[in-house]
């Protein structure tokens, strides 16, 4: 092949990724601006209003932002007792051994299951257990989809906190122990300290990806439209009222759902950009 | 006359890394206390792994066994609490490494953190001062204690890390090449300044540079495939060693 035409090649196949994305943003931002124009962009947001009887339209984003933060801080929190310690049994305890790359393969397996299994599991499994132990009546709502969120989010949080858990230089860690301090005191004194931004940055990605999940969360928040009074109470996530909706809304009420995927989409870029960066930083240490 | 307990006695002592290869050979020596021992031979000949056996880093690392006995003033430190061991057998290593979260100030207090000891103030600005004077880093970093000690020179690094050990005040420092990562002039202020240590603590170090040795030390041991081939003075050593196999490394005929 001629090398001219194989460099045009290369470039347009490069370059159809950004047009592609500015092209998302372009449409959701078009298609929002109606929305927008008409309740106002902060209305939009701190309303939570959300009905379609005709002639009233009233539709506001908070109750479905509440949603999704309520669900993804609980998810993290449930998600750092469990990933936490697989992290530094892989990364630490048992770095190297067979036992470690087993555990390490079976959470990174725990990313490839598809996430309406996840939802079945949550739907069948674990609402009817919240039903039995009378935590809620209904058994949906954000306790019972942050749950399963947070064992869908511990395989990333757990593989990439491990990676830098690994990077901590030996020396330190023996200039550690040659002071006579135990495990313990190591892993809190030294392995912690320095690995932890690179942990904490593994955490904010394990975020953007608990943010924008979305048939899992449908399938056991509860689908209702209101702002969650509790945890155990039912509710609607950014993700799923789209999921939920988009199929029968037309006009303003389907320039609603994307004004809400604008800023889905908008708070996750931010997330995974201060991700990207924070782990940058944390391998140059 | 009562026999003088030596304040480090290696006997018949055996590290293997695997079941058929050993590393250091039934290696038997005691070193005398405030003294520098140097001890070198060529790569590979078990050096740095006899150090380490001395304060236990080897039970870091489940596959490696010792055999045979370590004595620190006469008790066998391979039966002793490893934490125990190392808080009185201090280490430096190779590449200064200090804590690269921690402060100036706290990297010389990090043994105390690490083993959850408190000190009051008064007492933790003492031994910061004296231990960072004994590295004679005092005058060099007084003004910037609260910085990273990372932001140090090598040389000053490895003095840091120095002082972090002594903070501990233990009985026998063990040195792992501690000037090999370092330039001449910094190498030379840690010579000067284990001259000085040694009224303090017993200096015990892996040392792959003869001059260095010859310049420090006052007893030098000469290791050869794991084995313990010479001991003794060094000024002997030097001018006329016993075994064939020292003078061929001496004389540069083997390295």
């Amino acid at each position: 092949m001629n090398d001219k035409l194989y460099r045009f090649l290369l470039t347009a196949a490069a370059l159809a990724i950004p047009i592609v994305c500015g092209g998302v943003v372009y449409a959701l931002v078009t298609d929002a601006y109606a929305a927008f124009e008409h309740f106002g962009f902060l209305k939009f947001l701190t309303s939570s209003e959300w009905s379609y009887t005709e002639g009233a339209e009233q539709y506001g984003a908070l109750p479905f932002i509440t949603g999704t933060l309520m669900t993804t801080a609980l998810a993290l929190l449930f998600c750092i007792p469990f990933s936490l310690p697989v992290a530094l049994f892989v990364g630490e305890y048992f770095k190297g051994t067979k036992v470690a790359s087993v555990l390490a393969t079976v959470t990174d397996l725990l990313a490839g299951i598809p996430s309406i299994i996840y939802g079945l599991w949550g739907f069948y499994t674990l609402r009817p257990l919240i039903m039995a132990l009378n935590i809620s009546p209904q058994g949906s709502g954000v306790l019972t989809a942050s749950l399963v969120l947070a064992i869908m989010i511990v395989p990333y949080a757990a593989s990439l906190s491990a990676e830098f858990i690994k990077m901590v230089p030996n020396d330190l860690k023996e200039g550690a122990y040659s002071l006579g301090a135990t495990r313990a005191e190591v892993i809190r004194r030294v392995v912690f300290p320095v690995a932890g931004s690179g942990i904490f940055s593994s955490y904010i990605l394990a975020i953007g990806r608990a943010l924008g999940e979305t048939m899992t969360v449908t399938m056991l928040i509860g689908n209702t439209n209101n702002i969650p009074e509790s945890i155990t109470s039912t509710g609607n996530s950014m993700a799923s009222i789209i999921a939920n909706q988009f199929g029968e809304a037309d006009g303003l009420r389907l320039s609603s759902l994307i004004a809400i995927g604008l800023v889905l989409f908008l708070i996750t870029a931010i997330i995974n950009l201060i991700g990207k960066v924070m782990i940058k930083r944390a391998r140059i240490v | 006359m009562e026999p003088i307990i030596p304040i480090l006695e290696f006997k018949n002592t055996c590290v293997s890394y695997t079941k058929q290869t050993m590393a250091v050979k039934y290696v038997s020596a005691a070193i005398e206390r405030n003294t520098i021992t140097a001890i070198m031979g060529p790569s590979g000949c078990g050096k740095s792994t006899l150090l380490r056996a001395a304060n236990l880093m080897h039970e870091l690392y489940p596959n490696i066994r010792v055999d045979g006995e370590i004595l620190l003033n006469g008790e066998n430190i391979l039966s002793m609490e490893p934490i125990d061991v190392r808080r009185r057998i201090g280490m430096v290593f190779q590449r200064p490494a200090p804590f690269p979260t921690m402060s100036i100030y706290d990297n010389v207090l990090s043994g105390y953190t690490l083993n959850g000891i408190r000190l009051a103030k008064a007492e933790k600005d003492a031994t910061v001062e004296r231990c960072l004077r004994s590295v004679a880093l005092w005058d060099e970093v007084k003004d910037v204690l609260n910085k990273k000690g990372t932001f140090l020179s090598g040389g000053q690094q490895q003095r840091l890390c120095i002082a972090r050990a002594l903070a501990m005040k233990p009985d026998v420092l063990l040195m792992d090449e501690p000037t090999s990562a370092l330039d001449p002039i910094a190498t030379a202020h840690i010579e000067e300044l284990m001259q000085e240590l040694q009224r303090e603590v017993t200096i015990l170090i892996v040392t792959h540079n003869m001059g260095q040795a010859r310049r420090i030390s006052s007893k030098s041991m000469f290791m050869y495939l794991g084995e313990l081939v010479e001991y003794g003075d060094t000024a002997t050593m030097f001018s006329n060693p016993t075994d064939e196999r020292t003078r061929a490394y001496l004389t540069g005929k083997m390295g």
